[in-house]
């Protein structure tokens, strides 16, 4: 509970120092939190299943992008074509999601660096295919997408023709994003429901003992890759509904931060590398993205500089990544060293 | 017709044969005991019983199984299952997050169709049936008399109750025939072990055939129906329970055909010249704890200490050095060492060859000659030379001490900066002794060290022992789990039970004492008229 209370804290200084009306706040935290909470969201299930922090929705990400890519080359707009993106990008997503799980089966026990190198590694594949093969190998429609040399996909896309196609959906003139946490609401719903079935039960319990749950004939691996299966799936559709609420895309910048923030929301929230509930994610969303508001004008006023409070940001970002870590083993160690203790004691 | 029958079971694992030519049955409600020392090759039989995964990688067995007369061939855990097979493990295999009820039905939960279910139609994705999982685990604990809310997590349970859980879940399987029990009274106190047989007996009112290992002969004397031991790999005596003695089983069980001659001359110590003492001695090392135990070791000694895996003699020299979390006082001579310090244990010249020789002995990656100095070089700055401002290390000085020692020990090689990694298991031993012996300790601690060593390398490694011990005088205490190398060579053995000190005996002792002690009890303790 510590780390909460302690970004709780920095948050409701910073909101003071940076000036800022509530409303004005109030607002952009409606909109923050419906662009990133499926994201933040698509970790829990790993977590639960024992494979720590996913790293690896950066996958997941690319394979919305792929869906954006693939309809804004085609020319489809609005709301269909936002539905048609997560049409493209789920199948790749369960490819992707596949190919993680197996990997990661095979480091057991290492899957945070291994699906943070992952990301990485993938990050080179999706900027050959969208720098080099793109308007060359693969032939595109709409000139509009590649640089004036003719090969290779622009810095940045416009996707205005999707803008808000799901947050406005319904409801036309509502200026907050009321479909979007419909869709958020069911989502969440979706995975108490999954966690409630058998194989809810069989992640929780691989979760907690690899080794038990394979006794009880258990195949873990396989559950293991499905966890990993549905959270890139949750991130492609998280990617999405970030790029449909966004209306710009940076083609090669905007899924390399994705596993970064969702870690740092679902760990500022209090979750562990092991312990997750909804409460987590949307508390760990509501303080990361409001430290993301407040700490540049806190930092113009406190130092004269909105660089002082964007680098402290930045430092929190990662900085809370390492303090909870460390915070978990620092614990594990202690149950392991209390419980020998107890043993001796007993007898 | 036996319910389960054994036929001419072999299994090796890679050319060691662990197993060779088992053969027994179990009929409906017996309980059968199964006896043998570590690595009597009981745990493999129980793995290949219950399909465990390690059978399969490695080869798998050979031999016939049965079970009610149809051919029995487990590939998995699940297929135990499916025949009727259950086993409660040494270990706990309960997930300490979960309920009573979670772990009872685990992997084998009630459902109830759901939309989920209904649309994938697949029983996976149907809820769970929370109110029926609990009065089915409910039922199951009533059977065994157990009153507890089936909701409790298992975390915070004492660990009796674990273990009747763990029964609980094998006996909630409808079709339950054969229950295999791996020494599940090891982590009991007596008055819960006594309980715990109690239920044992019970199953086997149901008609449930029950397989018992355990090292409490004890315990095999009052409830088994028949036993089986096993030595070595083969099977040593079947038998009606009532016809063996608990003595005649000790002897059984450590027994050894081949004559084993003493390598060592009896040798005249001074019972006041002590050179280690151990005060209230515990040691936290998982899985083989000790237990405040109290030891004098006498100068030029050779203290054997022998046991079954997991009762704590592995623990010992561990916890001397300090590389596992220690309380109590450790006297050298007069001189008191600080307990959880490597480098004063080092300092005060004791060295040790870990039983675990890859992971903590050698520098596998380095050559022979580096491994040799290393400690030495480490602890008494020695093989250094100045450079300047700078010590580095003197290359010629370590190479020809190394070749001394290649020479002494006979340890087979290329040459000195061979690296460790290729040398025989043998001669990865040799090295870790060259490197003792460098060190030129008082005292030298010892654990396992004709392990994964084929048998003549085995004597050599001993004979270099005795031959340290008889020219430096040095004391040496030698942790082993094979008894008869222990008595070829120690003065005195201490067995270690439980993490404790169960008796310390002669190697002329007899091997009724020896199994007696492994068991627990002293050999003047045990008389058959108790039971």
């Amino acid at each position: 509970m510590l780390v909460p209370i302690f970004f709780i804290i920095l948050s409701i200084v910073g909101f003071y120092f940076s000036g800022l009306t509530g409303d004005f706040v109030f607002q952009q935290m409606i909109l923050r939190l419906a662009r990133n909470l499926v994201l933040v969201m698509s970790l829990m299930i790993p977590i639960i299943s024992g494979m720590g922090l996913n790293f690896g929705i950066v996958l997941g990400a690319m394979a919305g992008q792929i869906g954006i890519i693939v309809i804004m080359n085609n020319g489809y707009t609005g709301f269909n074509g936002f539905l048609i993106a997560v049409l493209v990008a789920t199948p790749i997503a369960i490819i992707l999601g596949y190919l993680v799980g197996k990997i990661l089966n095979k480091a057991k026990g290492k899957e945070m660096i291994t699906s943070m190198i992952l990301g990485f590694f993938a990050n080179g594949i999706y900027q050959l295919i969208f720098i080099i093969f793109a308007g060359t190998l693969i032939p595109f429609k709409n000139k509009d997408l590649l640089r004036s040399s003719g090969d290779g996909l622009r810095n940045t896309i416009d996707l205005i023709s999707i803008k808000s196609s799901l947050d406005n959906l319904l409801f036309p003139n509502s200026p907050y994003p009321i479909m979007t946490f419909v869709v958020i609401i069911l989502l969440f719903v979706g995975i108490y429901l999954i966690l409630k079935t058998k194989v809810g039960q069989e992640m929780r319990a691989v979760g907690q003992s690899m080794h038990i749950a394979s006794v009880s004939g258990i195949d873990v691996d396989k559950t293991r890759i499905i966890a990993i299966i549905i959270s890139t799936v949750l991130a492609a559709w998280g990617q999405l509904i970030y790029l449909q609420n966004m209306g710009t895309f940076n083609t090669y910048n905007n899924h390399e931060q994705v596993g970064l923030f969702a870690v740092a929301s679902i760990l500022i929230g209090g979750a562990s590398v092991n312990k997750v509930s909804w409460k987590e994610v949307v508390l760990g969303t509501f303080l990361f993205h409001l430290l993301f508001i407040v700490s540049p004008l806190a930092g113009q006023n406190i130092a004269g500089d909105a660089q002082i409070g964007e680098y402290f940001r930045v430092f929190i970002a990662y900085g809370v990544i390492g303090v909870a870590l460390i915070l978990h083993s620092w614990e594990e160690n202690k149950k392991k060293s209390l419980n020998l203790n107890f043993d001796l004691n007993n007898s | 017709m036996a319910l389960l029958e054994i036929k001419n079971i072999c299994k090796k694992y890679g050319e060691n044969q662990v197993l060779e030519d088992i053969s027994f049955k179990i009929d409906q409600g017996e309980i059968l005991g199964l006896l043998g020392e570590n690595g009597a090759g009981k745990s493999t039989l129980m793995n290949i019983l219950f399909g465990m995964p390690v059978i399969h990688n490695t080869g798998g067995y050979e031999g016939e199984i049965s079970v009610d007369g149809q051919n029995y061939k487990p590939k998995n855990p699940t297929d135990a299952m499916k025949f009727g097979i259950g086993m409660v493990h040494q270990e706990f295999m309960l997930i300490p997050g979960f309920s009573i009820t979670e772990n009872i039905k685990l992997n084998r939960e009630n459902t109830k169709s759901s939309l989920t279910g209904k649309l994938t139609k697949s029983n996976k994705l149907n809820r769970l049936d929370t109110k029926s999982m609990k009065s089915d685990a409910d039922e199951a604990l009533k059977k065994l008399d157990l009153k507890i809310d089936s909701l409790l997590q298992v975390e915070n349970l004492p660990v009796g109750y674990k273990q009747f859980i763990e029964i609980a879940r094998e006996i909630d399987k409808t079709n339950l025939k054969i229950l295999i029990l791996d020494e599940p009274t090891a982590v009991l106190t007596e008055s819960e072990a006594r309980d715990f047989l109690e239920i044992i007996k019970t199953l086997a009112d149901f008609n449930i055939a029950v397989l018992f290992i355990t090292h409490r002969l004890e315990e095999i004397k009052s409830i088994t129906d028949n036993i089986v031991i096993i030595r070595d790999g083969k099977l040593i005596e079947t038998a009606k329970t009532a016809d063996v003695s608990i003595k005649d089983m000790a002897k059984l069980m450590v027994g050894r055909d081949i004559s084993t001659s003493r390598l060592r001359k009896n040798k005249q110590l001074d019972d006041k010249d002590i050179i280690l003492e151990l005060d209230s001695f515990s040691v936290n090392m998982p899985g083989e704890q000790v237990k405040s135990i109290n030891l004098k070791v006498r100068k030029g000694e050779i203290l054997g200490i022998g046991g079954l895996a997991g009762q704590g003699k592995v623990g010992i020299a561990n916890g001397i050095m300090g590389l596992y979390p220690t309380t109590g006082k450790i006297y050298k001579g007069t001189n008191r060492i600080p307990v959880n310090n490597p480098r004063a244990a080092l300092m005060d010249s004791i060295a040790f060859l870990s039983e675990d020789r890859k992971g903590v002995g050698l520098l596998l990656d380095n050559s022979i000659d580096l491994n040799i100095a290393y400690t030495s070089l480490e602890i008494k700055n020695e093989f250094l030379k100045k450079v300047g401002f700078f010590n580095v290390i003197d290359g010629n000085k370590v190479k020809s001490h190394a070749d001394k020692m290649i020479e002494d020990l006979d340890i087979r090689c290329t040459s000195s900066k061979q690296n460790t990694r290729f040398l025989s298991g043998g001669n990865q031993q040799k090295v870790c002794i060259a490197r003792a012996l460098t060190l030129k300790p008082d005292l030298l601690l010892v654990s396992e060290p004709t392990r994964g060593i084929d048998i003549g390398a085995k004597n050599l490694v001993l004979e270099t022992l005795i031959k340290l011990n008889e020219e430096y005088n040095t004391t040496i205490i030698i942790t082993s789990s094979e008894l008869a190398e222990l008595k070829q060579v120690s003065d005195r053995i201490a067995i270690i039970t439980e993490g404790s000190i169960t008796s310390i005996l002669t190697p002329e002792d007899s091997d009724e004492k020896y199994g007696l002690a492994m068991s627990g009890k002293k050999y003047e303790e045990v008389t058959d008229d108790e039971y």
